[in-house]
């Protein structure tokens, strides 16, 4: 079948690989309908995620119909013909974690735990396609998918919705939403969201169906600003503007009640000469990530306020502003979505006509091409947001 | 580290270390009651130090005689190494200063002492048993009742589907059990076990029985988590690593780490008990295996072999 393939820095290659088989009682395989390129994929793209093997299939936002299901589901669970929505971390159901709804922090799915505690200090979830460090599980941007425990972590959807609708259940949608639910948001809230990608834009119309007053956008892109700007939502162009003052004048002077960070690990600065002190410390490695969106929300949040982050960090970073934290009582909390505790209330607000998911896709390609949807998000191409591949 | 250094019955019926001994008593006897004849024997100069020498050597062989037919330890035959080197020493000096007269005799003493040093040399080298006391222990929580656990982790015969280097236990008997586990550079050692103590839902003791190829000892305990948060396991594993530091050290090169493998044999018995068996990925399909899986399979599907192989 054809997959999607790591095959070096900078490079994925769609090839010829082996279909997938069940390796455990409780796998399903799934023949992939729509799959999509995340954000985070960009990462593993431009080689700062470490343990990638070349050949690794991409993808970790899928869903299709089930072909074939393991003898250890029973019929009721799980049956051929079922079409489902994958959720990205790879949950047990029965560990501490997920019995504390802390799925993506599974004690039982990552082979490679014993690795990932090294660089963790505790394990984390395995992961469809996304690094040995979180399992070596091939991903979904292919023909077909290994769906592993699969009467735990695949969503059954109604055939009267239609893929565009229920796909980023797997993955942008709930880490959007919960990025928005972590910060608590109160009457009156003005929430300030760094970074106006797809899951940027989920977490703002999270955060207002939570019920926040005002929501603004930071982004230096025109066009993903101006995609918040549609909805209603209040631009902010870091290139142009100072993010703190902005922010203090759209917030008589208080600064907003709660940041969200949707950007992560790899971000870049208004100020060319913060962006290259960072960059080159990440090139000769003595950080891995480049915190400016975290540093920003931080700085920018009112005393007392919520600094929630879902953009992806995978190590370490530099000058971290713990005293701006401490000092001003501020609350971060954080984690890689627990997509299973989201998938079927979100379902309900898209049955509800509350959130359109379909709003952030740009681009529709087969998947044959996807390396030209890579091509296209990594640059901002195109006014690219989301792409979605088909099989 | 350890060396063994113990007088065994082992060493006492040891052929070659008694050979040693007695050559010592037959070298040393004559040295010590005529070191002047001795000397000239072997063609060395006839002078009141050389003699005072010869009589020392002869008392050392004495001594050494006297430990490898009696007391026989391998520091006995180490000790035999050092005075063959003083001897080489000795008689090296003796053929730069030779006046020429017996000088053959001397060479032939010399080329006889380089053969027995070689001799000591094998018999200290295989005669000492080097081993590495070790003490392992691991602990994870696993949902259920301490009573759950116990009888899961009681199932023995299942052990081998989540420690990865035994590959097969076998009840023989009420308190006893054979275990076949496999050992760095492909090597497999047995054993025979016996539970020492046993409180259900509590406690586990087992110990090997005489004769093992390892010996090795263990425990596991289990008390309930606070808060329904399932239960503690605590596992502590005792057993001579053989090989020493060196041997510790090449098998941590081949990516044996102990400590981290009883880590993940715990965390297997984990998945098995919370999600009925061990996950598999693609990068790491082999279960139990997956330690020694690095670099791994690509997370990609696999072919038929590969999936043969791994599966079984």
């Amino acid at each position: 079948m054809k997959a999607s393939c790591w095959t070096g820095r900078n490079t994925v290659e769609v090839l010829d690989v082996p279909e997938p088989s069940i390796l455990n009682s409780r796998d399903a395989i799934v023949r992939i309908t729509s799959t999509a390129i995340c954000g985070s994929d960009l990462h593993l793209l431009d080689g700062y995620v470490p343990t990638m093997e070349k050949g690794d299939v991409m993808g970790h936002e899928f869903m299709g119909e089930v072909v074939e299901v393991g003898s250890g589901i029973s019929a009721d669970k799980l049956r051929v013909g079922d079409r489902v929505v994958v959720p990205f971390p790879i949950a047990c159901g029965a560990c501490g974690a997920c019995r504390a709804e802390l799925y993506s922090c599974c004690e039982n799915t990552n082979p490679n735990a014993g690795l990932s505690e090294k660089f963790f200090g505790h394990p984390t979830a395995g992961i469809y396609g996304y690094s040995h460090l979180t399992g070596g599980f091939a991903g979904g941007q292919a023909e077909y998918a290994r769906v592993v425990l699969a009467d735990v972590n695949a969503l059954k959807i109604r055939p009267d919705l239609d893929d565009e609708q229920v796909l980023f259940l797997s993955d942008i949608l709930p880490t959007g939403y919960m990025g928005a639910e972590m910060c608590d948001i109160q009457e009156g809230d003005v929430v300030a969201v760094w970074g106006a990608g797809p899951v940027g834009q989920f977490a703002m119309d999270s955060a207002r169906v939570l019920g926040a007053e005002k929501v603004i956008a930071i982004d230096k892109e025109t066009y993903r600003l101006d995609m918040a700007t549609a909805e209603g939502y209040t631009a902010v162009d870091f290139e142009n503007e100072d993010v703190r003052s902005a922010l203090l004048e759209l917030t008589g002077g208080r600064g907003p009640d709660k940041c969200i960070d949707a950007v992560g690990m790899e971000a870049t600065h208004g100020a060319s000469h913060v962006h290259l002190y960072d960059r080159a410390k990440q090139a000769a490695r003595s950080e891995t990530d480049r915190p400016h969106a975290l540093r920003q929300a931080i700085l920018s949040c009112r005393s007392g306020g919520v600094v929630s982050v879902i953009g992806v960090y995978g190590g370490l970073i530099d000058k971290f502003p713990a005293g701006a934290w401490m000092n001003r009582s501020l609350t971060l909390r954080t984690g890689q979505c627990h997509v299973q505790k989201y998938m079927e209330p979100l379902l309900g607000h898209i049955e509800q006509g509350k959130i359109d998911p379909t709003r952030v896709i740009t681009h529709r390609l087969p998947l044959s091409e996807a390396a030209t949807g890579y091509e296209l998000f990594k640059n901002k191409a195109d006014h690219c947001e989301k792409v979605v591949l088909t099989p | 580290m350890k060396a063994d250094t113990r007088s065994t019955p082992r060493l006492r019926h040891d052929p070659l270390v008694r050979g040693l001994g007695w050559a010592s008593a037959l070298l040393g006897v004559p040295q010590v009651v005529d070191p002047a004849g001795f000397a000239r024997a072997l063609g060395l100069a006839d002078t009141s130090r050389q003699r005072l020498t010869t009589a020392a050597v002869g008392v050392r062989e004495l001594a050494a005689a006297g430990g490898l037919l009696w007391r026989p330890r391998p520091a006995w035959l180490w000790g035999r190494v050092g005075g063959d080197l003083m001897d080489l020493a000795a008689l090296a000096r003796a053929l730069r200063n030779h006046d020429g007269r017996g000088l053959g005799r001397t060479v032939a003493a010399t080329a006889a002492v380089t053969a027995i040093t070689a001799t000591d040399v094998y018999a200290a080298v295989t005669r000492t048993r080097r081993s590495t006391p070790m003490e392992l222990t691991a602990t994870t929580t696993v949902a259920g009742r301490p009573d759950e656990v116990y009888d899961l982790w009681t199932d023995l015969e299942r052990l081998p589907d989540f420690m990865a280097h035994l590959d097969d236990v076998r009840v023989t008997g009420p308190r006893t059990t054979h275990w076949r586990a496999s050992a760095p550079f492909g090597k497999t050692v047995e054993w025979d076990a016996e539970v020492t103590r046993d409180v259900p839902g509590r406690l586990i003791t087992w110990r090997s029985a005489d004769g093992a190829d390892i010996d090795n000892s263990g425990e596991v305990r289990l008390a309930p988590a606070p808060g329904d948060r399932g239960t503690e396991i605590q596992v502590t594993l005792r057993y001579d690593l053989p090989g020493g530091a060196l041997g510790k050290t090449a098998a941590r090169y081949f990516g044996e780490e102990p400590h981290q493998q009883l880590d993940d044999d715990l965390r297997r018995f984990k998945q098995i008990a919370e999600t009925g068996e061990i996950v598999r990925s693609e990068g790491a399909p082999g279960g139990k295996r997956a330690r020694g899986e690095f670099p791994q399979h690509p997370a990609q599907p696999l072919t038929e072999g590969e999936l043969k192989e791994a599966l079984t």
